[in-house]
């Protein structure tokens, strides 16, 4: 049978308030325990929560995004269940009224396709605390600096139908929150947690099948491997005459595999209600409209503005668009060297895997974008080969000097572009090889070309590298052949 | 001292009758003397409070001090007090002692007020006779063998008894108008959101509202004046200005339009209760007012629609009691499990365990609508009937009790204790302020008239109570009580 | 709505409340008398009213986004029944 694959998102977005969504404790990351979790976080006896006005700017922000509606009255709730983490015994959500109604996110797949993604909806809630489970005595410590930190959640509908789908939904959301600057997207620190509703059907079906909620799938790659490890299961289990349960599933990245959480003795009841603490949170088109005016170009325009503005490969344009930060350093490279594929290829080829390599973001790179765009600029213009590109970039890279010129300067890397120093050092080279002149001169003139690799690789140390590629290769052909 | 009430302390302070310490001092001895019988407070803070006498006696000789400084109070055990235990009259927090002070508390110690100690309460506030109390019934000093009302039990029956001369209380369905009706004082149960709910240890976070207990209208517009406001911390605190309450009590009445609800006065309403009533009306007829019956037609849907809304809000509230970060934690907890059920069980009384229940079954899965949904469509309805009532009449005028206070223990049926906020519960539903006014006795105990505006009407009922105070003394009647063991 | 003793042992157990077998028949009582009360709201037609939730009208304040807490944890921890190491302590949770 062929089976089909229904994936449904639900994004935990840590949002980047300097404090609390209900309190004014700060939400820096990787404090001493319970040292940012002030009264109103711990949910001691008559404190009471208000509302930070950055959260709500940043679902708002978020909402205009994505291109959702906007709820004109959204209201808070209370999910209630015990749990050490869960300071109140409650949880402060939205359920009923949330803040951000219906949207969609367009996705870019590897082969450059795309496709709308819908949201349902998203809503603030309070993030939960922390339990560390190493030994105190057979005991659980609880850690609630984390507990009160602004989470968007960000429910898709269940419009996917792959993992590569799924991840590429994620990496969407991921640029826009960042984008936005409404969370750093630090899935390591868990600023962005992702739980995954999986089900399959066969393929013509209507009806979804019964659905798994695999939590804790924190990273792009888990993404993926959870889902692939999840939808085989179901399949297997069907195909051997069994059927999916509907439960939630932990995904182990260690054993790569999804398991079955300890089902509790019972169902959740969660018992939700309005939260009597808060009050109905009411947005006019004037706040929406100053919101709307502050946005910054989304990954998706700019994405296409670089393709058919700029000419960038569908490719191209997606990886580079994807980050904000890659994005800003490559447009400031290109305004610096006005060559957008070469920038392009720059940032994604050197400079990328430099990055990579020391394990740095960009926004640490060490070479600047003005730097980058004047090396570009440098060969484009003749200056210097490609290989002395190479040599700059390292030296910018490991600060040995300011600017590209600077360090063709002194490094001497210009390119000698003068016929006559490049004829003396070919004459040179012709001399001290008479050896293979003389096969050269011997050899089948279709073999010749080959050779000839020979002779410009000696210039070129000659040149220190320096000397013009094309024109050793034009020179060198004529003065040997002048010779057969 | 204790027989002037708490104007006429302020005016004494102020000419140098006496000092605060010598007033706080005389107060402290009269606990120390009377509240074996009574067990009106469950803390007496004495050293700190004659340290803050002696604070406002110096602000006073350097001449900074204000209208109330130098005045004892005494506080229900539900509002957090910095360093001082706050128990709620509850096993659950008999260990908490709070790191912090409610608003009430911070703006009355900025007024310069002293705090005798914290009054006894219905565990959690959940009561009507002061009952529930982990720390034992508190007695009504009319007549020891009848309840004091609750569940700011504690706070009226300490100033009926002349221990202190006002105290704050707190109202979710009657606390504060009922006990003081059954004590023979006045209280004030503010608009919902006029006072700051910061630090008060909620019981039923939309219906909480706290407020006065004194000798008369004119102490309660003193303390509203300081205890009123907005607080940047409670986000249903209203931003809106505090009028001066004391400046507007002498208005006179003629022209005043009074509203008597019929179903304020039909069955179960003690008929000698009625009586004190109704001549109580013929006073304001007398002071230049009209009369007429207007209706409030869901009024016997106040009860049930509170006991959804109330438990339901509670049950929420009181789900931080978990024994992990305060309060009572049970020995060797086996497991989580255990820790929360054990702990839980130990830690709250009877009452509190009920309305946890109730909350917890009306809110869940199958139920949610048929009781919670609904009973907020109620509530509407309710407030409506309010709202409809003041486009007609200034007031409404009615009994605060069906009764006045009934014996210890009479009430054992929790149904039939619920029943005698009849008058009262609409109110906190409506989230309009009501005042109960000492009305004349019935057997021996006081009975109350109850007085109710629409919101932040409370210059206003302020006002009408007041003349009604100028024009009879049933406010300053004392319970023989007060001399005989204070 | 007649309440059962299985109601009643999932509402203790929601709100992780002990209950005996001796007190849970007494909670049956007390509880049905209340819902009995209660259920009186079921003779009123409420067809189209909009629940109310605040008795005010009222709509949420924002507050500023700043640190205003300092770190309090030795006050707050003074009354915990159980710490260390400036955690909170409870029986092992097994996920």
């Amino acid at each position: 049978m062929q089976w089909e694959t229904v994936i449904g998102l639900e994004v935990h977005v840590q949002l980047a308030t300097r404090s609390k969504i209900f309190s004014g404790a700060s939400t820096a990351f990787g404090a001493e325990p319970n040292t940012q979790a002030c009264a109103v976080d711990l949910g001691l006896p008559g404190v009471l929560p208000v509302l930070n006005e950055q959260a709500v700017a940043m679902a708002v922000q978020f909402g205009l995004a994505v291109h959702a509606d906007i709820a004109e009255v959204s209201v808070f709730d209370r999910k209630n269940y015990f749990y050490p983490d869960l300071p109140k015994g409650y949880q402060t959500s939205q359920m009923y009224h949330p803040i951000v109604g219906p949207g969609e996110v367009e996705i870019t797949l590897e082969d450059g396709s795309t496709k709308r993604i819908r949201i349902h909806h998203a809503h603030l809630e309070e993030d939960a605390g922390k339990s560390l489970h190493e030994d105190f005595h057979g005991m659980t410590g609880i850690d609630l600096n984390r507990a009160g930190t602004p989470l968007l959640e960000i429910v898709s509908e269940p419009d996917m139908r792959s993992a590569k789908e799924a991840a590429a939904y994620l990496k969407a959301i991921h640029s826009i929150v960042t984008y936005l600057g409404i969370s750093d997207g630090n899935m390591a620190e868990g600023s962005m947690r992702c739980d995954v509703n999986v089900s399959v059907r066969p393929k013509g079906q209507e009806a979804f099948g019964t659905r798994a909620e695999i939590k804790n799938v924190n990273s792009f790659r888990f993404v993926e491997r959870a889902i692939a490890f999840e939808v085989e299961r179901q399949i297997e289990l069907i195909e051997d005459g069994g059927s999916v349960v509907q439960e939630t599933r932990l995904f182990d990245p260690d054993r790569d595999e999804t398991r079955s959480m300890r089902t509790k003795e019972e169902a959740n009841d969660y018992r939700y209600f309005p939260c009597p603490d808060l009050l109905p949170v009411v947005l006019d088109q004037a706040y929406l409209d100053h919101l709307r005016g502050q946005l910054p170009e989304l990954p998706a325009d700019k994405r296409e503005r670089f393709q058919n503005e700029l000419g960038l490969s569908a490719y191209d344009a997606n990886v580079i668009s994807a980050s904000r930060d890659m994005a800003e350093f490559f447009e400031a490279v290109h305004s610096e060297c006005g060559d957008a594929k070469q920038a392009a290829n720059w940032v994604q080829g050197e400079l990328s895997g430099a990055l990579n390599r020391e394990s740095l973001s960009i926004a640490n790179s060490p070479i600047s974008a003005r730097q980058l765009g004047e090396l570009i600029s440098r060969v484009l213009d003749d200056t210097i080969n490609g290989k002395a590109a190479k040599e700059v970039f390292q030296a910018l890279w490991n600060g040995q000097g300011e600017s590209a010129d600077e360090v063709i300067e002194a490094k001497g890397l210009k390119q000698v572009t003068d016929t006559g120093a490049i004829e003396a050092m070919i004459d040179q080279v012709i001399a001290d090889s008479p050896a293979q002149v003389a096969q050269y001169r011997d050899s089948e003139p279709e073999k010749r070309g080959k050779m000839i690799g020979y002779f410009v690789g000696q210039v070129m140390k000659a040149s220190r590298g320096t000397a013009n590629p094309q024109q050793v290769n034009g020179l060198l052909k004529e003065k040997l052949d002048a010779l057969l | 001292m204790y027989e002037k009430t708490l104007t006429q302390l302020a005016a004494a302070l102020k000419s140098g009758e006496f000092s605060s310490r010598e007033l706080t001092a005389h107060y402290l001895q009269r606990i120390e003397k009377a509240d074996g019988h009574l067990n009106s407070f469950i803390s007496v803070t004495a050293e700190q409070a004659l340290q803050q006498a002696e604070v406002a006696d110096n602000a006073r000789a350097s001449g900074n001090a204000g209208r109330l400084a130098g005045i004892p109070l005494a506080l229900k055990d539900i509002f957090c007090t910095q360093g001082v235990k706050t128990s709620c009259g509850s096993k659950m927090l008999d260990n908490f002692i709070a790191p912090y002070n409610a608003t009430v508390v911070e703006k009355l110690n900025a007024a310069g007020t002293i705090s005798l100690g914290k009054t006894n309460m219905d565990e959690f506030a959940m009561g009507s006779s002061n009952e529930s109390s982990y720390y034992g019934p508190v007695k009504n000093p009319w007549d020891l063998t009848a309840v004091p009302g609750g569940s700011s039990g504690g706070s009226a029956a300490a100033v009926a008894a002349g221990l202190v001369p006002a105290a704050m209380g707190t109202d979710t369905g009657g606390s504060i108008r009922q006990p003081a009706a059954f004590c023979g004082i006045t209280g004030l149960k503010p608009t919902y959101g006029r006072v700051s709910r910061f630090g008060i240890i909620a019981y039923a976070s939309s219906l909480d509202q706290a407020g006065p207990l004194a000798r008369s209208a004119e102490d309660c517009a003193h303390l509203l004046g300081v205890i009123a406001g907005h607080d940047g911390r409670d986000s249903t605190s209203v931003a809106r200005g505090v009028p001066d309450y004391v400046e507007g009590l002498n208005a006179p009445l003629s022209g005043l339009k009074i509203g008597l609800p019929k179903e304020y006065f039909g069955d179960g309403l003690d008929p000698e209760v009625e009586k004190a009533v109704r001549e109580a009306v013929k006073v304001y007829e007398s002071l230049g007012a009209t009369v007429r019956e207007v209706s409030l037609p869901h009024t016997h849907y106040a009860i049930p629609a509170y006991y959804v809304i109330a438990p339901a809000e509670a049950s929420s509230n009181l789900s931080r009691y978990d024994g992990v970060r305060f309060g009572h934690r049970c020995d060797n907890p086996s497991d989580l499990i255990d820790l929360y059920k054990r702990s839980r069980e130990e830690g709250f009384g009877e009452e509190v365990k009920r309305r946890i229940l109730i909350g917890t079954h009306t809110l869940s899965e199958g139920f949610f609508d048929a009781y919670y949904t609904k009973a907020q469509q109620v509530r509407r309805l309710i407030r409506q009937d309010f709202l409809d009532a003041f486009e007609d009449v200034d007031v409404l005028m009615g009994p605060a009790s069906p009764t006045p206070a009934f014996d210890l223990g009479a009430k054992k049926d929790p149904v039939s204790m619920y029943l005698q906020d009849i008058y009262t519960i609409a109110v906190n539903l409506a989230g309009i302020p009501g005042i109960s006014v000492p009305a004349g006795f019935v057997g021996g105990r006081p009975v109350g008239l109850q007085i109710l505006g629409t919101h932040f009407a409370e210059a206003q009922l302020l006002n009408v109570a007041h003349q009604f105070q100028q024009a009879t003394d049933w406010h300053l009647q004392r319970p023989a009580f007060a001399e005989e063991y204070a | 709505m007649a309440l059962e003793e299985s109601h009643v042992r999932r509402a203790a157990h929601l709100a992780r409340l002990a209950v005996s077998d001796d007190q849970a028949s007494g909670f049956v009582d007390d509880l049905s008398r209340i819902l009995d009360m209660v259920d009186q709201l079921q003779s009123l037609d409420t067809e189209g009213v909009t629940p109310l939730a605040h008795p005010l009208d009222a709509t949420q304040r924002l507050r500023a986004d700043e640190v205003t807490e300092t770190n309090q944890r030795d006050t707050f921890q003074r009354c915990a029944p159980a710490v260390e190491n400036g955690l909170y302590l409870v029986p092992r949770v097994v996920e």
